[in-house]
């Protein structure tokens, strides 16, 4: 990142969350645009970002393990509604 | 997730003490406060306690549940806040001065630049990617994590983020900004580990 750079790049820092859940107002949303367009690590910063999200949303859900819910139950003094 | 009249339904029947209506809030929103509490405390056996402690406390605060509010938000609130009381008896420095100490947008300027928008699926979605993952969501301070999680994996909006957690939008905004530049900066650290290891092995 160059010198020149490094200032423009930490103006729009506070954008890009905004941005990838697309609820950036459309100025700034042109302004950053045409910013990476110019500027690679700024594209590269937006693009992984979005992934990042993307990935964790992804990520398998941990269903409640069988014993774990049994011991709820014991603790909560009631019978599992099925039983 | 339940629409807005069985909810109701719902809550009347708790109010009411009828068992039937306990069983069906554990059974329908257990896995979420489990899912949650696992990911807040990065293990399952304090994940459990959580679990627990979120069902009994709002068995007995029922009466002081308020409509304008989901029961999933209402639950999510109880189970943060158990788990947030938690960490701060285990980890008491780390829960009680990570905001302060963290200096303004200076310490999330991107220092990685790898671009593993372009690795191959399969290397995003190994399990010890996945194993990473999670170890970069336990790093996370508590205060930043617990926005993230509501956010972005419960798939709560900003404003059922805010009223769960008792902060005003832009405070959700501004933590769920840099928990994802955070957890951004440490996977592109990870994954451009790999690819060198890649570019090595198949030299």
């Amino acid at each position: 990142m160059s010198e020149h750079h490094e200032h423009d790049c930490s103006h729009y820092l506070g954008s890009l969350s905004d941005y990838c859940d697309g609820v950036l107002p459309s100025e700034l949303c042109q302004e950053l645009e045409a910013h990476i367009a110019e500027c690679d690590n700024c594209r590269v910063v937006v693009n992984t970002l979005s992934k990042t999200v993307m990935l964790y949303r992804r990520m398998p859900s941990p269903d409640v393990p069988h014993d774990v819910k049994e011991r709820l139950y014991k603790v909560l003094a009631m019978r599992p509604k099925n039983e | 997730m339940s629409n807005p009249t069985d909810n109701e339904a719902l809550i009347a029947r708790l109010r009411a003490g009828d068992q039937s209506a306990y069983a069906q809030l554990v059974e329908e929103h257990a896995s979420r406060v489990y899912r949650l509490a696992l990911r807040m405390m990065g293990n399952e056996a304090d994940a459990e306690d959580v679990l627990q402690e979120t069902f009994l406390s709002a068995f007995k605060s029922i009466d002081h549940f308020e409509s304008r509010s989901s029961l999933s938000t209402w639950l999510y609130r109880i189970a943060t806040n158990a788990a947030l009381m938690r960490l701060r008896r285990k980890e008491p420095e780390q829960v009680s001065v990570d905001e302060p100490l963290e200096s303004e947008e200076g310490d999330l300027m991107p220092r990685q630049f790898f671009d593993f928008c372009c690795l191959p699926e399969e290397d995003l979605l190994r399990d010890e990617a996945r194993a990473e993952m999670q170890r970069a969501i336990n790093e996370l301070p508590a205060t930043l994590r617990s926005v993230f999680l509501l956010r972005d994996i419960e798939g709560l909006s900003t404003e059922e983020t805010a009223e769960a957690l008792d902060l005003s939008i832009s405070a959700v905004k501004s933590r769920l900004m840099r928990a994802r530049l955070k957890l951004r900066e440490r996977l592109s650290a990870y994954f451009s580990q790999g690819a060198v290891l890649t570019e090595e092995s198949s030299k």
